[in-house]
């Protein structure tokens, strides 16, 4: 997953490993950053239907999200790390979400909770019923189930935090919060007659394009 | 928002609810030099009180609440369109999501609606199965309203930190039996999915027999409590009258001391073979709505006890119960159960094809919501978040 | 209590000019219900919820059922004998009319006692057709119940109620043009991108999909 560095290390993983238990630790400022990061990800306390109870569940004692560092849920938008889309994202629901997204401050990370926040889920025809938070705001990791178990959460948390742990500062493929220039927001639709307008963000989603062969 | 658009408004849309009764506004603003202006504040559907995606509309003066509209529709993910375009069957899992707490009491109001449209019957055993999983979900609902009730109050999770710690024991019950923590999918029309075996009864038996104690527990951390009798005391008052009228149902109905149960009025599985209580409220605030909770608690306990020892043997499915191919003839059927939150039907038109015509359920939160302006006027947003916590939403449910 | 009959009859004793019509029900359920004409639902209803024997103060559930116009094929069987020869047995000649059943909007309310303790008695309103009489008198200032409910209605099948102190959209957003319960209703095409296409989603999505290449065409037509 993680690229090669953007400068080579001068020392391999098991010399490091070798000197650690010696008594020295060696490491570089981008890990140092990385690894305090990836362990103090302060989520939004943001629940949006049955997914937020497992949420709520995985905070609590028995799977103890805390042991991750993670056990920090803001109310407020503006202190929060990590947006959990934990259920449905209705149409009605939808620009308040992609609001919250807008007002969180960079660094910043989605993660798309159960299979109504990836693609709908088994409410996907309803008429009022997004279908996937991917189509206007960037996910970084999708939690399939329905609804997730703790430790699936638990598990997608982990997952981010081995993403944040590879980004690099600088160079060419830097994280997206280093470079000023990459957007941090969204527009947010709006309400139209029949659907949202737009009903997606076409910079940040296009459907896959699907050929299908044989009987047409 | 705006709400500017004339072909969807009536035009006389903000006439102020004039009530038969005397329970219209109790508090008007004043405008003098004292005065400064009404405060219009909306709370959500982001908001760390509302218990999902809830939001509220309150006009302040002052601190003091003088209007209050709710605003719904954050969760409105087309339930009964969906079920209008399923199969009978197939609407089960959807009746999970509903009121995500309390998934077993939804499939079994469900499946008694369509038990009545085509005349199934339940054998013993399978009444006896409903009865354990409904009271055990009303153990999991309760608990949870209370945690989160103080939550409201400004524990800070604590309450909430014991409530799951006891839900997960229930939980990891349905998963032995269903496969599924919360999503049970258990109940299907004319009986049970999966019988439980002797060894789950004595494990459920067990989390029965420990759960007085943690009862106790709980209630001596709380029950007492200087500052939750300071907040929940006189707070957010629902007259007997307004409740009758407003089809309040549930413990919240109680709380205001009408005596009201389907279990007992309606009879509906084997209630009538158990020996319990109803437990009535007072004063119809928002202490006497928790209490009732903790008191139901104590009652459902004394119905598991019973069900589990009287368990029958037998088989749980009537065998003219159809699972493919189910059509049931043309009519219509309203099922209503005492689900944890309060009366939950579904009406059920059937035109003789696999899915049902028109399918439509009755969620209890969003009916109970209808007082929450007439319980929050003249005491604070604080007070409020409280009134709105002792209700027990659950969006899914109100919005469907 | 009282059967649906008695209940009738004495509504009918008592609002002269009123039509109520009974609806039966063939499910195993056996609810029937009462049908009410507009001009006299208010009253019937206040009635029903003070009257001594009934005191249905408690309405339970408000819903709306979309009936659309409906073609209705009739068939009916005509023996014509033929007048050129009498002696032939005589002909079976079927005539089929078409007659269209104009639609409607229906509310259903669901009444029970919490006094007495007994229940359901079951209302219906009926609209003129869709589309320009949909208006039902409000039975919220009678049953406060339905105040949420009947907002419901009115925002997923567009009935009106008239007297209904706060009538706007409930579930959906206030800019929202369609009535989306209803049975005509067509909702926006976002079927973009399907993993597991069937059915009607499948017919859906395939108008999203580039045209497929002429080969593979090919080969699917002769397959």
């Amino acid at each position: 997953m993680s690229d090669a560095p953007a400068s080579p290390a001068p020392l391999s993983d098991a010399e490091r490993e070798d000197l650690r238990r010696h008594g020295i630790l060696l490491t570089s400022l981008e890990e140092l950053y990385n690894w305090g990061r990836s362990n103090s990800i302060w989520p939004l306390q943001f629940g949006l239907a049955c997914c937020a109870i497992e949420m709520i569940a995985t905070a609590t004692a028995r799977f103890d999200i805390a042991r991750f560092g993670a056990e920090i849920f803001r109310p407020s938008p503006r202190q929060a790390d990590l947006m959990i889309v934990s259920g449905t994202v209705t149409k009605k629901m939808a620009p308040q979400v992609v609001r919250l997204w807008n007002q969180m401050p960079e660094p910043k990370y989605c993660i798309a909770m159960g299979a109504c926040a990836i693609s709908g889920g088994p409410f996907k025809q309803g008429y009022n019923v997004l279908k996937g938070i991917d189509r206007f705001i960037p996910v970084d990791i999708y939690i399939p189930g329905c609804p997730p178990r703790p430790e699936a959460l638990l598990n997608g948390l982990m997952e981010l935090q081995k993403k944040i742990k590879a980004e690099r500062l600088a160079g060419p493929d830097a994280a997206r919060h280093t470079q000023p220039d990459k957007p941090s927001e969204h527009p947010i639709p709006e309400f139209g007659a029949h659907d949202l307008v737009p009903p997606k963000n076409d910079e940040l989603w296009q459907p896959p394009t699907i050929v299908r062969t044989g009987k047409a | 928002m705006s709400s500017s658009d004339p072909s969807t408004l009536n035009p006389q849309l903000s006439t102020p609810p004039a009530w038969a009764g005397g329970s219209g506004p109790t508090v008007r603003a004043v405008h003098d030099e004292f005065h400064g202006d009404l405060l219009e504040i909306s709370m959500g559907p982001q908001h760390p009180s509302t218990h999902g995606v809830f939001r509220m509309v309150a006009t302040l003066d002052g601190e003091t609440i003088v209007k209050l509209k709710p605003v719904f529709g954050y969760l409105h993910r087309n339930h009964e369109k969906l079920g209008e375009n399923t199969t009978y069957l197939a609407s089960m899992p959807y009746t999970d999501r509903l009121d995500y707490l309390c998934s077993m009491t939804n499939n079994w109001a469900y499946a008694l609606a369509v038990e009545k449209l085509a005349g199934l019957n339940v054998p013993e055993r399978a009444e006896y199965l409903r009865i354990i999983m409904g009271e055990l979900t009303r153990l999991v609902n309760h608990m949870c309203l209370v945690g989160f009730l103080f939550n409201d109050l400004g524990t800070s999770f604590t309450p909430l930190l014991y409530a799951f710690r006891e839900r997960e024991k229930i939980l990891d019950l349905f998963e032995a039996l269903t496969g599924s923590r919360m999503m049970c999918n258990y109940q299907r029309f004319g009986g049970c999915r999966v019988d439980p075996t002797p060894e789950w009864l004595a494990a459920a038996n067990k989390v029965v027999q420990n759960f007085p104690r943690f009862l106790d527990e709980f209630e001596a951390m709380l029950t007492g409590n200087e500052i939750m009798l300071a907040r929940t005391q006189g707070v957010g008052r629902l007259s007997r009258e307004l409740a009758i009228s407003a089809g309040i149902t549930g413990p919240m109905l109680r709380a205001s001391g009408v005596d009201y149960d389907l279990r007992k009025v309606d009879g509906y599985g084997f209630y009538p073979r158990f020996d319990f209580r109803v437990p009535l409220g007072e004063h119809g605030d928002t202490y006497d709505r928790y209490m009732m909770r903790i008191l139901e608690m104590r009652e459902s306990v004394k119905i598991l006890q019973q069900a589990i020892s009287e368990m029958p043997l037998g088989p749980i499915m009537d065998p003219k119960a159809k699972l493919r191919g189910f059509r049931p003839r043309a009519g219509e059927a309203y099922g209503r159960i005492e689900g944890p939150k309060g009366e939950i039907g579904f009406y059920l038109i059937s035109d003789g094809m696999p899915n049902p015509y028109r399918y439509r359920v009755r969620p209890p939160s969003f009916v109970n919501l209808t007082v929450l302006e007439d319980m929050c006027l003249g005491h604070t947003v604080a007070d409020a978040v409280v009134i709105l916590g002792s209700i027990d939403i659950v969006l899914g449910e109100v919005d469907r | 209590m009282e059967t649906l009959e008695q209940i009738r009859e004495r509504l009918l004793a008592r609002f002269p000019g009123a039509t109520v019509t009974l609806i039966a029900n063939t499910a195993a359920a056996d609810q029937p219900s009462l049908l009410l004409d507009a001009a006299h639902a208010r009253a019937i209803a206040e009635w029903l919820r003070d009257d001594a024997e009934l005191r249905l103060d408690y309405c339970s559930n408000v819903t709306g059922v979309d009936w659309p116009d409906k073609e209705i094929v009739e068939t009916v069987k005509t023996t014509v004998a033929d007048p050129a020869n009498p002696e032939a047995p005589p002909k079976v000649v079927e005539t089929k009319t078409k007659r269209l059943q104009p639609g409607y909007l229906e509310v259903v309310y669901h009444l029970y006692s919490m006094s007495k303790k007994h229940g359901p008695v079951i209302l219906r309103l009926r609209t003129g057709n869709r589309t320009d009489q949909v208006t039902v008198p409000s039975l919220t200032p009678v049953w406060r119940a339905a105040e949420f409910q009947e907002r419901e209605v009115f925002d997923l099948y567009g009935v009106v109620f008239e007297g209904h102190p706060d009538l706007r959209r409930i579930l959906m957003w206030d800019q929202f043009k369609d009535h989306p319960m209803r049975k005509d209703y067509v909702s926006p095409d976002d079927f973009e991108w399907e993993p597991t296409p069937h059915g009607e989603v499948l017919e859906r999505a395939k108008k999203h999909y580039p045209p497929p290449p002429a080969a593979a065409m090919n080969e699917g037509g002769t397959a």
